[in-house]
């Protein structure tokens, strides 16, 4: 229930600072403050005609020039590389789909936020296939058969069986079809079912090094960290939808640094954020100070039409209204014969079509026009 | 097994690779196999390779034998004496050339005591590591790698007596400084290079301290004095070059003062410096655009209805003048043949250089600077002893760029200076700094080079010591005089009426797209309007097709080429860059229409 006074603030100000001035006011200054907030609010709104684009673009670009091409290691064992600096950020406001170093921040759920059996989770993460877990693999080439010795220290540290191990071997795409695994001690037994070349035979234990059988797929490193009293898992390679769907796993938290999985698990809105947070990560890191605004103008424009769309000239710049803007920026000729073919027109709206044709551009001083008020006469 | 490679081809197979490097580099050393020729080892490929080709560069290295280097106490003896010199060193196996390559599979020892029995070769000198520039730098060891290389290059574009017979020669584009002198803390080098007949620079007095603000950001104070006394005073010189030429048909060229009639004529007043001859005459003080050699040449295109006519006989001035913006005194007209037989007209214009704010000045050490401010002697700092300094460098130069060298060579001039002697500073075996010091302090002066100093203008005393100090001052061939330029209005280029682009063609400076992105950003919409209206233009449009119509100043009418007179037309202001790319659409059969619409 707001307060009697603050009524008519009502979509002057924002919700939330309605809320905050009735929280901290006493009823009787209530008004006067609210008064005064309303000014400060007003004075401080862009003004129409303020090119927030243009300013946004330079204001990253400047600081853009100091950054450096270095990428970042994460010191320990588990050594993990980190696309830093100036490529990330123009991967990500590319909207490039494949990105250099796709990464996971998995927050954990208590009690494995303190640390409890952290290892062992993370360990499950990964993606193992049967060539990491193998000691070594004979081929008999006389009864066609292929003898995986493997290591039991590794299987037992991913806590397998042996008999499981056989199991997926038995049910794995392209292997099942052509071999009967039998377990035989320490060693997994694969017979041909059908006789085959000993080409295939060869194929065919390259093909089992690539099976996977624990973890989850596209995990390819795991890096348990301990961050602010909390243990948390970064991961190299993401698959945030197979690891939201754990249990153990803080689903408020858990983040992954590709944008477009992003789009496809958490929706279009949840890509914004994560442009502006993996942006200003680069930025904090780099330790320059750009205004965070600038950034989520950016973002916004990226994601609007509901996809992402990178600023490039098949993203952005391909929506721009002005045939001549598009022409000015790469591949102008593509843009000219298409526009002639369909006989576009060009409203003159923007900035660099009236920067061509030498005419003032419709931003700060050159926006507002006179309208007269013609009274007629009696 | 090891294999081996002749110049990067295959050429065989080597059982022992060892024996066969051995007696490879003992023929070499015999004579048998040619100096020039390099062998190496690649341990990783165990590959031999054996280079002969050219284009490498090769190093020569004293040889070892046992950690006994082969040049003697005699050879050098017999070098003194002139009895040996360096090719009978090559013969005899003492000095040897190495590639890279070789050099990898060597162990060369810096300096003779370092010699132990695994070092296979001894350098020459520690010198011998740098090129002739680089060597020339004192205290080099004393100063960082990239710097040296800063000061090695900065040292080639030095203004000094580059030939001694430059009277006699059409240079072009040259600059000659008038007092040149020896540095006072020298390198061996300046001794073999015959520096002294090719001197660069000259000795000053540097102050390090800051000068009202006027040495901030690398620039210099220099005082007027030390100016007018012949400081940094150089001549420039540049040749204006014409010659008679030979066209089809038995035409030529000709120098001479040109006729009135002739096309392209331009003043008398152009012309009042050419003598009989159509050259000037040495001595005359000449002036942009003013010709230098008058010269007609034939018309360009000889059609053959021309040749009958009287039009044909229209000459060209062809004249050469001297360029916008330059100015100088003939020095030297030279009439010869070239190799063709044609009549060739040289003149050198040579043009006094005196210091002014804008030119660079260095040290030998990378700490080039601009001057600041020419400040007049009675308001330079001044030490208790008198001593005006000639630059005032700014020590906010030296942190950052760890130049020890150039305080270094203040402390070695100053004392060189003082002792009347020259200071050896050769890079790794100069005068060490204590015994510097400590001859200073013998000549009455604090140990660390500094000195109580006074304020030119007040005449108070300074509170902190100065470090003042001799040291070699070189002066660029970058000059404000070159470089200058400025522009209101001007030419305009014909295709696109914008303005032309460059110093040589008084073009104007560009206002690019990141700084048309400021003016937006501010939102100075109409300034930039303004800015960007050097190629506006006014043309007719039809309003009923959208092309641009036509005015018929004659007649005082507008029409339209396709729709005729009886249509609207209104004229439309926009850049001349815009209606070519109209023009451009139109040719690549693109209909651009333009549509009106009141602005307001």
């Amino acid at each position: 229930m707001v307060h009697q006074d603050l009524k008519e603030f009502e979509g002057k100000l924002p919700e939330l600072l309605i809320k905050q001035i009735e929280e901290i006011c006493p009823a009787s200054k209530i008004k006067k403050v609210a008064k005064m907030a309303l000014k400060e609010y007003e004075s401080s709104k862009i003004d129409p005609g303020e090119s927030v684009g243009l300013v946004a673009a330079q204001s990253i670009g400047e600081p853009g020039t100091q950054m450096t091409l270095n990428t970042f290691h994460f010191a320990g064992v588990a050594e993990m590389n980190v696309t830093m600096g100036l490529p990330r950020i123009i991967e990500i406001l590319d909207g490039r789909k494949t990105i250099k170093t796709p990464m996971m921040e998995i927050f954990l759920k208590s009690p494995y936020n303190k640390g409890k059996g952290i290892r062992e989770i993370a360990m499950k993460l990964k993606e193992t296939k049967v060539g990491e877990i193998i000691h070594e693999i004979q081929i008999n080439l006389a009864e066609l058969k292929i003898l995986c010795h493997f290591n039991m220290d590794k299987l037992a540290d991913l806590d397998l069986k042996i008999s499981k191990v056989a199991d997926s071997l038995g049910k794995a795409k392209g292997v099942a079809k052509e071999v009967k695994a039998k377990v035989e001690g320490d060693i997994i037994v694969l017979k041909m079912k059908e006789e085959g070349s000993i080409n295939e035979l060869y194929k065919l234990k390259e093909k089992i090094k690539n099976v996977p059988i624990c973890g989850i797929k596209g995990i390819k490193q795991v890096l348990p960290v301990k961050r602010k009293e909390e243990f948390l898992i970064i991961t190299a390679g993401t698959n945030l939808k197979k690891i939201l769907e754990l249990d153990f796993v803080d689903t408020t938290r858990t983040i992954s640094n590709d944008i477009y999985e992003i789009a496809a698990v958490l929706g279009i809105e949840a890509t914004r954020h994560a442009i502006i947070d993996e942006v200003f990560k680069v930025i904090e890191a780099q330790g320059l100070n750009i205004d965070i605004r600038h950034i989520m103008l950016v973002a916004d424009t990226m994601t609007v039409s509901g996809v992402i769309k990178g600023i490039t000239r098949y993203g952005v710049v391909s929506e721009k209204a002005s045939v001549l803007a598009r022409a000015s920026f790469e591949t102008p000729i593509r843009h000219i014969v298409n526009a002639a073919l369909t006989g576009e027109t060009d409203k003159l709206n923007s900035v660099v079509e009236n920067v061509m044709l030498n005419q003032a551009v419709p931003v700060g001083t050159g926006l507002p026009g006179l309208k007269v008020k013609t009274t007629k006469e009696k | 097994m090891t294999e081996v490679f002749l110049n990067g081809k295959f050429a065989g197979d080597v059982e022992n690779k060892d024996e066969f490097i051995e007696s490879f580099k003992s023929e070499r050393r015999q004579g048998g196999i040619h100096y020039q020729a390099n062998v190496s080892y690649d341990h990783e490929l165990d590959q031999l390779m054996i280079e002969s080709s050219r284009g490498r560069v090769l190093r020569p290295l004293i040889i070892v034998k046992e950690g006994i280097p082969l040049l003697t106490d005699k050879h050098i003896k017999q070098l003194q004496k002139n009895e040996i010199n360096w090719t009978d060193l090559v013969q005899q196996g003492i000095i040897e050339f190495l590639d890279a390559a070789e050099e990898e599979n060597s162990l060369v020892a810096f300096r003779e005591d370092e010699l132990t029995p695994e070092h296979t070769h001894l350098e020459i000198s520690p010198l011998a590591m740098f090129g002739l520039a680089t060597s020339l730098v004192p205290f080099g060891d004393y100063l960082q790698g990239a710097r040296l290389i800063i000061g090695n290059k900065n040292l080639k574009q030095s203004v000094g007596l580059y030939t001694a017979n430059f009277p006699q020669r059409m240079d072009m584009d040259v600059n000659l400084l008038h007092y040149p002198q020896m540095p006072l803390a020298q390198s061996i080098m300046h001794e073999l290079s015959n520096y002294d007949k090719h001197p660069s620079g000259q000795n000053i007095i540097v102050a390090v301290m800051t000068y009202k603000g006027y040495n901030m950001e690398d620039a210099v104070v220099i005082n007027k004095g030390s100016i007018d006394r012949g400081f940094g005073r150089a001549t420039y010189y540049r040749p204006a070059i014409s010659e008679e030429l030979r066209y089809s048909g038995g035409l030529m060229d000709q120098i001479s003062i040109p006729d009135k009639d002739v096309k392209g004529y331009k003043s008398e007043q152009d012309y009042r410096l050419l003598e009989d001859d159509g050259i000037v005459f040495p001595e005359a003080k000449v002036k942009e655009e003013d010709v230098l050699i008058g010269k007609v040449s034939p018309p360009r295109f000889l059609s053959s209805l021309d040749e009958y006519s009287l039009a044909s006989n229209i000459r060209r001035e062809s004249s050469i003048s001297l360029r916008h913006g330059e100015r100088g005194i003939i020095d030297f007209v030279a009439v010869t043949e070239n190799e063709e037989g044609n009549k060739l007209v040289q003149v050198r214009i040579r043009d006094p250089r005196i210091p002014e704010v804008g030119d660079k000045f260095v040290s030998s050490h990378g700490q080039k600077g601009v001057v600041g401010l020419i400040v007049p002697e009675s308001d330079m700092p001044y030490s208790a002893k008198g001593i005006v300094p000639d630059i005032i460098f700014s020590p906010h130069g030296i942190p950052s760029r760890m130049t020890v060298s150039h305080m270094l060579e203040l402390l070695a001039g100053k004392t060189g200076a003082l002792a009347g002697r020259y200071i050896d500073a050769t890079t790794f075996d100069n005068e060490p700094e204590e015994a510097l010091r400590a001859e200073l302090v013998s000549l009455g002066f604090k140990e660390d080079c500094t000195e109580m100093m006074y304020n030119g203008i007040t005449g108070e005393k300074y509170l902190a010591r100065i470090f003042i100090g001799n040291m070699y001052y070189l002066r660029l061939k970058h000059m404000v005089a070159n470089k200058i330029q400025s522009r209101a209005r001007g030419p305009i280029q014909l295709l696109t009426r914008q303005p032309t682009e460059g110093r040589a063609k008084e073009g104007g400076l560009r206002l690019g797209e990141m700084e048309k992105d400021t003016f937006v950003a501010h939102g100075a919409s109409l300034l930039l309007k303004e800015r960007f209206d050097s190629d506006k233009t006014i043309v007719p449009v039809c309003e009923e097709c959208g092309l641009i119509a036509i005015e018929d100043y004659v007649k005082d009418k507008k029409y339209c080429p396709v729709c005729g007179e009886k249509v609207e037309i209104n004229d439309v202001e926009i850049s001349y860059a815009f209606k070519l790319i109209l023009d451009e659409l139109k040719a690549l059969g693109v209909y651009p229409k333009l549509k009106l619409k009141a602005k307001y």
